[in-house]
């Protein structure tokens, strides 16, 4: 028999599920997960975030007259209050949504989180972020070491990564935390079809299950086949998720959709990595135009994560969801000349969830750069220095939302009496 | 396309100074000494530059274009040459190496095109002067061009490209507010690497800078309009800058006060520093190591030296510097084969090389390549793709497995053809596919699989119609497998 060519470019490649016999094992424990989970959800935001644009101290009159272009007006910030320092502070005006999540009492803002000597170097800050570990950023995440942690067999599908790169947050020694940027598209495709696709698809699992433990680069490739063909069948269950809600068509807007969907269905993941970026804004911040680079990154963050949240509230997942954002450092606090920010240090985190106690955690700084002994700037009043280190944030959630050992898991003790978000 | 075992050197050769081996390419190089075969590749000037003029020509692999072909303005376009030069180059070594650069110098295209539009975006990165109206040439011809060239006149031509103008906010440095994006990362990513560096260096460098702007030339009404390099004097900002590093031979860390008119000179002294600072050759060195030796390996204190000494007694030469690197022990050592993990594009175009491109395009290959985690001209930042381990999440190895599927059944009249002779037996398949597509050892219980799966569906009948699907079938899973990723 002759297959012109016509034929079978017409009819593509082969796309097609068939039941895998994955170990039984790994459908009984996502399963068993599946009925307690509790969902951690990261947020990365990459290039560093501006957090004086994002909360605003809108009655410090330094913002003003060190941003006179990107700052934004006190008449059209969104107002939450007031800090424990007594400085009133509000939302960019595109956070619409955030707003309604901080007076539900959701969302908490964590101020002037850092480190000490905090760098401005996006990919070093990343990995201190990402490692929990400013002395030595070049070993496994810290989300990675919580899920090496946990009892073996371990699911790959325990973690979910939303891009198509494992980040350095998820790098684990022994769990190969899948990337599914798009469920639907997570499928095995074949140049055959019918039993011969069949077959290729069961030898294409079976060679996989021969990880070669002599060779660990090469076992890290056959992990991650493996995890693979482990999981598209349940992967597959989310991509058939119909939504509560409509999600925004951004990458950020449908990664969380997949989160939701990999939540409804129940496939025993626990932790999620979400990105959006384009913050680093070193020129044409336009913080306050509505086609402008700040803003649009704003209605990005508020567009997704309003659909997210309300989209929980209505499945009866909220409840047992936290999100926590990071990003890598926090910018300048004097705008450059190209209407801009460069790097700076400390910045905002937020934290969002069912459970949480919203409100705003820590102080503002104060923006006063003519008093060279203003305890909350630093680099000659350039940047603003930490209050909270970052890792007394990630302490709080290790303990009291993983169930795990923040101790252990970090190397030392940074729980800070009072931050209780949750 | 038969490759005997004695054709395993030159094929290690050709995957980490090229993109894998064409049959002619390995009837060319098989035919040299390995010590020639390096010569070759890297005086690749004494070879016709000729790639660019087979494109739509009847044997090589294919381009969906609709309308004119226009690389210089669309980034589509621009992207798909880039893999037809991968496959079908004569100077493998020449796109090695640009690729190499753009991943060391990585410039993004959204952010030029979202800043001058998408036209402008696509010139700025990828235009030939000979193809444009203002002969414009873009980073990446620039980086091309330079390929092997001296790597402080590729830093230079980096400083003053427009690109990278737009990339890292040059264009908007000014002396009353400097910008410190470049002036830090020419530090921390062109140079030196992290560390060496320090805080007031990159206010410095920033101040170093000013002036290095973009300026509007040509008539709009031929389309030679265009942006390119302008020192402006009077953006530039006078006072002296010190570092923590020396700049000059005698030690001194200090650029002087200058006049505006002369400020540019600023600019080249940091440039100088910075290629002969010792950790630059050190820092080029690694990612040499890292990028054509041995990722499974730390980089060979020894080799580091001998690369760095070669680098600085040349005055920065890359051509000899690549030429130590491919000639050096440890580059040949047993130790040394298949320790990388091939990048997407390295994994596509020796795809295509080992299992056919007639009626192929590359076009098709771009969202399946932007799947594995790797989209040319759109690096995620400006310390270029992670790379590594990092290639290997599950999705993009379900990319790598599922392009194989789309290759092979794209190919597989082409397969049947080639594979009818040795389709026989199933043993006598399996031994010609493992023999066109070379990888990584394969366990015994890898093949073990194969030649289960060669058997699954029924008795061995060597029909046309087994063969075909067995062959593709069977190249699909080798070139998804594990083995078949590393390089």
């Amino acid at each position: 028999m002759k297959i012109s060519r016509r034929q079978f470019v017409k009819g593509g490649v082969a796309a097609f599920t068939v039941t895998f016999a994955a170990p039984e094992f790994l459908s009984d424990l996502a399963r068993a997960q599946g009925a307690h989970v509790r969902n951690l959800v990261v947020l990365y935001l990459s290039g560093g975030n501006d957090a004086l644009s994002l909360l605003v101290p809108y009655n410090d009159p330094f913002y003003y007259s060190r941003r006179p272009t990107i700052g934004v007006p006190a008449g059209s910030v969104l107002q939450i209050g007031s800090d424990s320092s007594k400085v009133a502070l509000g939302l960019h005006p595109r956070l619409t949504g955030l707003k309604q999540i901080f007076d539900a009492g959701r969302l908490a803002f964590v101020q002037r989180t850092g480190y000490p000597n905090q760098t401005r170097s996006h990919f070093l800050g990343t990995d201190i972020w990402s490692t929990a570990n400013p002395d030595n950023s070049t070993g496994l995440g810290w989300v990675g070491r919580y899920l090496d942690s946990l009892p073996s067999p371990v699911d790959p599908l325990v973690g979910w990564n939303t891009t198509s790169s494992l980040p350095h947050v998820l790098q684990a020694s022994r769990v190969p935390v899948p990337a599914i940027a798009s469920p639907a598209g997570y499928a095995f495709s074949s140049p055959n079809s019918g039993a011969e696709a069949t077959a290729e698809r069961n030898a294409a699992a079976r060679i996989s299950s021969h990880v070669p433990a002599d060779q660990p680069e090469l076992a890290f490739v056959y992990g991650s086949a493996q995890a693979a063909m482990a999981t598209l069948d349940r992967v597959a269950t989310v991509a058939q998720y119909a939504p509560s809600v409509a999600y925004p068509n951004t990458g950020f807007g449908q990664a969380l959709r997949a989160v939701a969907g990999a939540m409804n269905k129940s496939i025993g993941t626990k932790v999620f990595y979400v990105t959006t970026g384009g913050f680093d804004t070193h020129s044409a911040q336009s913080v306050n135009q509505a086609n402008g680079t700040y803003y649009g990154l704003m209605g990005t963050l508020n567009d997704g994560l309003i659909a997210f949240y309300n989209d929980l509230g209505n499945q009866g997942l909220l409840q047992d969801t936290l999100l926590v954002t990071f990003s890598e450092f926090g910018r300048r606090i004097s705008e450059n000349g190209s209407q801009g920010t460069d790097h700076g240090a400390a910045s905002v985190m937020m934290v969002m969830g069912g459970r949480v106690n919203g409100g705003l955690y820590g102080t503002a700084p104060n923006l006063n750069n003519n008093d060279t002994k203003n305890p909350t700037l630093e680099n000659a009043g350039g940047d603003v220095t930490f209050e909270t280190d970052f890792r007394a944030v990630y302490a709080q959630i290790i303990d009291n939302w993983l169930g795990a050992n923040s101790q252990a898991l970090l190397g030392g003790s940074f729980r800070k009496p009072g931050l209780n978000f949750i | 396309m038969a490759k005997g075992a004695s054709s395993r050197q030159i094929e290690h050769l050709l995957r980490r100074a090229g993109f894998g081996a064409r049959a002619d390419e390995l009837d060319l190089y098989g035919a040299m000494s390995l010590s020639q075969a390096v010569d070759t590749l890297v005086n690749y000037d004494e070879v016709a530059d000729s790639v660019d003029g087979f494109i739509g020509q009847p044997g090589y692999v294919g381009m969906t274009i609709s309308g004119a072909f226009s690389p210089q303005s669309n980034i589509n376009h621009s992207r798909q040459r880039w893999l037809f030069r991968m496959v079908h180059t004569d100077r493998p070594l020449q796109e090695k190496m640009t690729l190499f650069w753009h991943n060391h110098f990585a410039t993004g295209y959204t952010k030029v095109a979202g800043a001058l539009g998408t036209t402008e975006g696509a010139r700025y990165m990828a235009a030939k002067p000979s193809e444009d109206p203002g002969k414009v040439r873009g980073q990446i011809e620039m980086l091309r061009d330079n390929a092997l060239g001296n790597f402080r006149d590729i830093l230079l031509n980096v400083a003053m490209d427009t690109a990278m103008l737009v990339w890292l906010d040059g264009r908007t440095n000014t002396k009353a507010q400097p910008q410190e994006n470049f002036g830090r990362e020419i530090m921390e990513l062109f140079t030196m690497g992290v560390g060496h560096y320090t805080e007031p260096d990159v206010y410095a460098a920033a101040r170093v800078f000013t002036g290095w702007n973009l300026t509007r030339v040509g008539s709009a009404a031929d389309g030679s309009q265009h942006y390119e390099f302008v020192y402006n004097a009077n953006q530039h900002e006078t006072t002296a800058k010190t570092f923590s590093f020396p700049i000059y031979s005698d030690g001194s860390k200090t650029i002087p006060a200058r006049s505006a008119a002369g400020g540019m000179q600023d600019g080249i002294d940091l440039i100088n520093a910075l290629a002969g600072n010792p950790n630059t050759g050190r820092y080029l060195a690694g990612k040499l190591w890292r990028f054509f030796v041995s990722e499974f390996a730390d980089p060979d204190p020894g080799w580091v030296d001998r690369i760095a000494s070669v680098y600085f007694s040349t005055s920065y030469d890359m051509k000899a510097v690549m030429r130590e690197v491919l000639l050096s022990p440890q580059f040949w050592d047993h130790a040394s084969t298949f320790a990388r993990y091939s990048w997407p594009a390295e994994f596509v175009v020796r795809a295509l090389k080992d299992i056919g491109w007639r009626g192929f395009s590359v076009n098709d290959a771009l969202t399946p390549m932007s799947n594995m985690g790797m989209v040319l001209y759109e690096p995620p930042d400006v310390s270029g793709w992670d790379a590594g381990r990092t290639w290997f999440s599950t999705g993009a190895m379900l990319s790598r497995m599922n392009f194989a599927a789309q290759l092979t059944n794209n190919q597989k009249v082409n397969l049947l053809s080639a594979a009818r002779p040795s389709g026989k037996t199933p043993d006598a398949l399996l031994a010609y596919v493992l023999d066109e597509l070379a990888t990584a050892p394969l366990d015994a219980s890898v093949t073990t699989e194969l030649n289960n799966y060669l058997r699954a569906t029924g008795a061995w009948t060597g029909t046309d119609a087994q063969i075909q699907a067995k062959t593709a079938g069977l190249m699909h899973l080798v070139a998804g497998s594990p083995e078949y990723q590393l390089v």
